[in-house]
């Protein structure tokens, strides 16, 4: 019964939960900087705006530079139904899932970066550079995490590992946690695009990444990669806060309500940590993923060493 | 019903005198040579597919009146496997060959290299049939000089004869490799027929020694980091279907040899899993680092054979460390995703291999940075490359992925099963793996879209010609089978569970791969994927017929005059992962020198040669040589002295072994 339940609020969620995530980190952004801000609804409004609109396409573009998005927003809608939300099983639970997660958002970024590199305009070929070089050091932070909640849970997918997270374990193991966190926030950030690493507001600088990828997209391709984007972000959300918010209430209206919150505090943590932080240059982008990866390699030793 | 063996010896046969016709007449022979090969795989095919089917092995006994016992040939699904791929790739490639080298315009070429690339067929063939030592070191023997004959086919060139040379030196090398190999089971069984699977303790010192044997003569073939060196030259200097025979085949006889090995025993010692596990990291990721810094897009693809060959060396290691810890699901899933891995690389690698071929008939360079825009010149080759490259990459929903797949969740189980014992390597494998698709990603993202997207970059891409219909037809075949296999796994998994069971009696008890690895859901979520794709594709087009669409130039960011040059380069797009790699890579560069308010025009190079080549075997190598100038006396040329030499030796070993039977 209430499995029937989840499985149409999970879609959802997924469906219209995630642009909010923007508007609250942009108002948090806005208060931080003492303005008043965009409505929070605002991303809503890009949206549907950007779907009604007309496109331009370049003519050095080819098929692929349509297909981007399309594919993009496909795989991130696949990798959507395996990631447990609210404390409550994904729709679609296997062993061996985390895997197929993380590559189908493989398989978006080769798109999204294909799709820069169709335009044939420099600018968006760095992006597409960094962004391919930056999930090479990010890949590896991902899996150390993914074997420690593999571990810890004795279990292979995503939702035997985050679901259910027992609240006890931050006793056992609270050292390896703590450590796969940081590394789990410092991916959350960079991952999702978000500062130190790329500035998602100012796309007309030499050293931005996500958004300088997209540049010459436009109209209803800008809308899904927009709302794809801020997918990403509930997911990312979502395996970070089935670690730190290990609570659950038994009602399952509750831990739905729960989740809704601690994710809008997320944003609000980002956007605050966004507010705070000035980018980093960019050579530095690197050394901030390897650091990931070895909190997370180290938190693996930890694991590794208590059960055995 | 004709027993898979017979099939299997005459297409063996047919396949090495398939260049026959083209070589007696030279233009007309070409269909009939064509027509030969393919059915000489055909029938190889259908005997394979039988003997995996009966799941039976069967061996004959063939005396031959020399003096190492009587030749032994035989079937059984580890060579099945390795038949299917064999006639595949080259079927493929012989259909290919009539487009990418027509006889016609080719009169001395052509025919020659036919000739070879048959008899290359038919000795890879000969090498997963033959059961005896002597045999089967000469039918590798025959694939060795046939490869070296084929690959320097174009032997004017000074890169094309240095290339061969140095892979007729490696190969000879591998062979004495395989001379102490075989003589190391010689002296523990007293035959020089293979010994029946599972017959030999794999605890003794002797067992130790043919392992090591075993890794450096057959690893030498398979191209592992460290014994990779004459890999990449010689795959980008082959005609391109010979190196996609090459990459896809060739190499993979270093994988049977090395599945053969461990299979003739019935323990595994521990170290074994854990060495090729480590050599599988090693090559995977040093290789697929190397490959980013290529821009030549033939070596490109070399390092990534080495990389793929790390991959399965990790099944390989998951599947021993399972043996050795007597966990059969390990076993199972370790050398089921090892040998997909195996058949999937011989499709992607010798599709993309066929599509390099393709684009540098259309435009005439190797250079990725000469080419660009090619999707609008060559559409079809531009799809096959990608559905190549996104297999490779190991990108869901194609095959690439799900040998993957296996390889990741045998290295997950492992962590969980065994944590008692040995965990850290299972667990420091899964990241490393990680670490390999993502770069893979970035390599092949950056060479399609260097090639065929953007604008061209020379005015050879900017008037490519399209491909002939004899080159995308094989094209398509393996783009075919990239996605048969990726979106159907469950239904080649009962062949791989097969193959498994018969190489190590211990994983006929695991549980079956389509359930322990979930290939049906798997399956499932696939075709989920395409229907979400379908649905996107669906709304968006919908929604462009429906809202103004214009044409405009890429936004040059203000700039009014952009051209095809300012576009970001291969070298651009894998400069930060260059620097970060840079003391591994050793590449050479020249900056340019801008100095002035009014720099004169500067040029700037980079080149990542073979490293290890460059700085550690050739210093090697002219070390020995300056050292044992000596030696080089005895070598003069003149070949009545060197038959001399062989009769000395000969008596001498006669009269060792009479003296040491009176002793």
């Amino acid at each position: 019964m209430e499995y029937m339940v989840n499985i149409p609020i999970h879609l959802l969620m997924i469906a219209i939960f995630p642009p909010l995530l923007l508007g609250v980190i942009n108002r948090t952004k806005a208060f931080f900087a003492g303005r008043n801000g965009a409505p929070t609804l605002q991303p809503y409004h890009d949206i549907i705006r950007l779907w009604q609109k007309g496109s331009v396409f370049s003519p050095t573009t080819s098929v692929i530079f349509r297909a981007g998005p399309v594919l993009t927003i496909a795989a991130i809608v696949a990798a959507a139904l395996m990631m447990p939300l609210g404390n409550h099983p994904a729709p679609i639970s296997f062993n061996g899932d985390m895997i197929l997660f993380a590559y189908l958002l493989g398989l978006a970024r080769f798109f999204t970066i294909a799709a820069a590199l169709d335009t044939g305009s420099s600018f968006e070929g760095m992006g597409g550079a960094r962004e391919a070089t930056f999930a090479c050091l990010a890949e590896p932070a991902l899996f150390f995490s993914l074997v420690v909640l593999a571990r810890i849970s004795r279990s292979i997918s995503l939702t035997g590992m985050l679901n259910d997270f027992p609240p006890t374990i931050w006793f056992g193991s609270g050292a390896a946690l703590l450590l796969m966190v940081g590394a789990l926030f410092i991916l959350l950030l960079a991952e999702n695009c978000r500062i130190p690493f790329d500035d998602p507001n100012t796309h007309l600088e030499l050293t931005m990444i996500h958004e300088v990828m997209v540049l010459d997209h436009s109209g209803p391709a800008l809308a899904a990669i927009l709302y794809g984007a801020s997918l990403k972000l509930l997911l990312f959300g979502a395996l970070f806060i089935h670690i730190t918010v290990p609570f659950r209430s038994g009602s399952f209206l509750l831990d739905w309500c729960a989740f809704t919150g601690a994710m809008i505090l997320l944003a609000i943590i980002v956007g605050v940590v966004e507010s705070t932080m000035a980018r980093l240059k960019l050579t530095r982008v690197p050394q901030l993923l390897i650091a990931a990866c070895i909190l997370s390699a180290f938190a693996m030793l930890l694991v590794m060493r208590q059960t055995s | 019903m004709i027993s898979p063996l017979i099939l299997i010896v005459t297409a063996t046969l047919t396949a090495s005198v398939a260049g026959l016709p083209l070589l007696i007449s030279p233009v007309r022979g070409e269909r009939t040579s064509c027509g030969i090969m393919l059915a000489a795989s055909l029938l190889g095919i259908t005997g394979a597919l039988q003997a995996l089917l009966s799941v039976g092995s069967e061996r004959w006994l063939i005396s031959w009146g020399l003096p190492f016992g009587p030749a032994e040939i035989g079937i059984d699904p580890l060579s099945a496997i390795f038949l299917i791929l064999i006639f595949l790739v080259s079927a493929c490639c012989s259909i290919y060959a009539r487009g990418y080298l027509p006889a016609s315009e080719n009169r001395d070429t052509a025919p020659k290299l036919s000739t070879f690339f048959g008899i290359l067929t038919g000795s890879l063939a000969g090498i997963v049939i033959a059961r005896h030592a002597v045999l089967f070191l000469m039918v590798w023997e025959i694939m060795a000089i046939a490869c070296y004959l084929a690959i320097t086919i174009e032997s004017r060139k000074k890169e094309v004869r240095e290339a061969g040379l140095l892979y007729l030196i490696t190969a000879h090398f591998g062979t004495l490799a395989l001379f102490v190999y075989f003589s190391k089971i010689h002296s523990l069984t007293g035959s020089f027929s293979f010994p029946e699977s599972g017959t030999l303790s794999g605890s003794s010192e002797a067992a130790a020694a043919i392992f090591i044997a075993a890794l450096i003569g057959f690893g030498l073939k398979a191209g592992i980091m460290p014994l990779h060196i004459w890999l990449p030259s010689a795959h980008a200097n082959a005609p391109s279907h010979l190196s996609a025979m090459m990459s896809g085949v060739l190499i993979k006889m270093g994988i049977y040899g090395i599945i053969r090995t461990v299979s003739l025993f019935s323990s595994i010692p521990f170290w074994w899993g854990v060495t090729i596990l480590l050599l599988g990291v090693i090559s995977g990721v040093i290789g697929v680092i190397f490959a980013i810094a290529q821009h030549d897009i033939k070596r490109l693809l070399a390092y990534h054979s080495i990389e793929n060959i790390g991959i399965i060396l990790m099944g390989i290691g998951v599947c021993l460390m399972g043996v050795s810890n007597n966990i059969p699901a390990l076993v199972v899933l370790g050398m089921a995703g090892a040998l997909l891995h195996t058949l999937n690389h011989a499709i992607f690698k010798s599709l993309l291999f066929l599509g390099a071929g393709a684009i540098i008939h259309a435009c005439g360079s190797r250079e990725i940075d000469q080419m660009g825009g090619l999707i609008k010149k060559i559409p079809l080759t531009a799809l096959f490359f990608l559905v190549g490259a996104v297999a490779i990459c190991g990108l869901p929903p194609l095959n690439g992925f799900v040998s993957e797949w296996l390889i990741y969740i045998g290295l997950f189980k492992g962590m969980l099963d065994a944590d008692t014992l040995n965990d850290p390597y299972f667990a420091l494998a899964a990241p490393a793996l990680a670490l390999i698709g993502a770069l893979a990603a970035a390599c092949f993202v950056k060479v399609f879209g260097i090639a065929f997207l953007g604008s061209p970059r020379s005015d050879a891409a900017a008037e490519a010609h399209d491909t002939p219909l004899s080159m995308k037809l094989p094209m398509g075949i393996l783009a075919g089978f990239c996605i048969l296999i990726g979106l159907f796994p469950q239904g080649i998994a009962p062949l791989l569970q097969i193959t498994a069971a018969s190489i190590f009696p211990v994983a006929a008890g695991a549980a079956l791969i389509s359930e322990s690895a979930s290939l049906g859901v798997l399956s499932a979520v696939s075709a989920l994927l395409m229907i979400l794709i379908g649905v996107a594709a669906l709304l968006y087009k919908n929604r462009l017929s429906k809202s103004p669409v214009k044409a405009s130039e890429t936004w040059g960011c203000g700039y009014l005059a952009p051209t095809a040059r300012m576009q970001y380069t291969s070298s651009s797009f894998a400069a930060i992962l260059n620097s970060l790699f840079s003391s591994l890579l050793r590449p050479h560069t020249k900056d340019p020198d801008i100095n002035g308010y009014f720099p004169k025009n500067q040029s700037f190079r980079s080149h990542t040669p073979e490293a290890l080549l460059e700085k550690v075997y050739l210093p090697l190598f002219d070390n020995a040589n300056s050292r044992l100038s000596l030696f080089r006396k005895l070598q003069h040329g003149k070949l009545h002295l060197y038959i001399l030499y062989i009769v000395v030796t000969l008596i001498s070993l006669l009269a060792w072994s009479h003296f040491r039977m009176r002793g």
